[in-house]
């Protein structure tokens, strides 16, 4: 007689959300002003945010394996839940950065939040039809900062019950089947 | 002394030095970070000359690379420093060459005039005591 192991018994991992380490969201900040990414830095952290910051669109792309130089090997570990990116930068543009990134297909689920302090509407418009989470104009506002933790913190509290809600169901159908089959 | 610290801040915000992101500032500071508005401002005094220079050089050469000069200027707004701002790029917006310089002439000076009242500013907060500089006058 075997014995038929009950839902809670079996084996379901707790590592199906996406965050990389309990609560903490982590963010890749880029902007080429040293000012600026102080502050981002700080607003970030005082929203309990784990925080990376690069100065330009290159270093970014360095950062998550996109610039050519790697294959995807040893970037698929890296848990980034957020880009905030300013939208002027020397070279290539965060407008730039973001296609580049919704283009790969290791992060373009990553939101992408574009950062500027010119208040252009077309350029505003562009960056949401590509796909951008959304536009701040500077100076960013603490307020901000946190409802974009807030709703991010949301959604993955969101797919995360779902996730367990539907192994739950998965489970307890084996275990409703392993009972029949013993009948 | 701390009424002092007070009192400039104040004036500050009267005379159109400082604006609203000075509060936002303040309100990232904290007892780990008790400093965080001087490090910002000393940054910026940092920064902000290089790219006055930038500027500098460029128009003495007498090149009047409109989009260059715009994206130097781009980083140096800050509040009674950015209406010369915005004033600058948008002579260069519309390619006046002598509005350009004599923006930039008056931008040079904001930017002395309101390196000098903070430094002033954070000397006073400093002596007065940390904790008391990073509350809020009203």
């Amino acid at each position: 007689m075997a014995d038929v192991m009950r839902p809670e018994k079996l084996d379901m991992s707790n590592d199906t959300s996406s965050l990389g380490s309990p609560e903490l969201l982590h963010v890749l900040a880029v902007d080429d002003s040293i000012v600026d990414r102080k502050f981002i830095e700080r607003l970030l952290r005082v929203s309990s945010c784990k925080v990376t910051v690069v100065d330009s669109t290159t270093r970014a792309l360095q950062y998550l394996g996109l610039d050519g130089n790697h294959s995807s090997v040893g970037f698929e570990d890296l848990k980034i839940n957020l880009i905030m990116t300013d939208y002027s930068m020397p070279g290539m543009t965060g407008y730039e950065l973001m296609k580049k990134i919704k283009e790969s297909s290791a992060f373009r689920e990553i939101p992408v939040v574009i950062m500027s302090s010119e208040n252009i509407l077309p350029r505003i418009d562009r960056c949401l039809e590509e796909g951008a989470e959304d536009f701040l104009l500077k100076p960013v506002k603490l307020a901000d900062v946190k409802r974009l933790r807030d709703s991010l913190l949301k959604a993955d509290e969101m797919s995360f019950k779902n996730i367990m809600h539907k192994r739950e169901l998965q489970a307890n159908d084996i275990y409703s089947q392993l009972k029949r089959a013993k009948i | 002394m701390q009424r002092q610290v007070a009192l400039i801040k104040q004036s500050l915000f009267d005379q159109g030095y400082l604006d609203d992101q000075f509060i936002e500032l303040e309100e990232l500071q904290d007892d780990a970070n008790p400093n965080f508005v001087e490090e910002v401002a000393a940054l910026y005094f940092k920064d902000s000359p290089r790219l006055i220079n930038s500027i500098d050089q460029a128009l003495e050469r007498g090149s009047f690379d409109f989009n260059r000069l715009d994206s130097y200027m781009h980083h140096i707004g800050a509040s009674k420093v950015k209406t010369e701002c915005t004033m600058f790029r948008e002579y260069c917006r519309v390619g006046n060459a002598e509005g350009c310089l004599r923006s930039f002439q008056q931008l040079k000076k904001e930017h002395a005039i309101l390196r000098k009242k903070l430094d002033h500013y954070f000397q006073l907060a400093r002596q007065a005591g940390p904790k008391e500089a990073a509350r809020r006058s009203k």
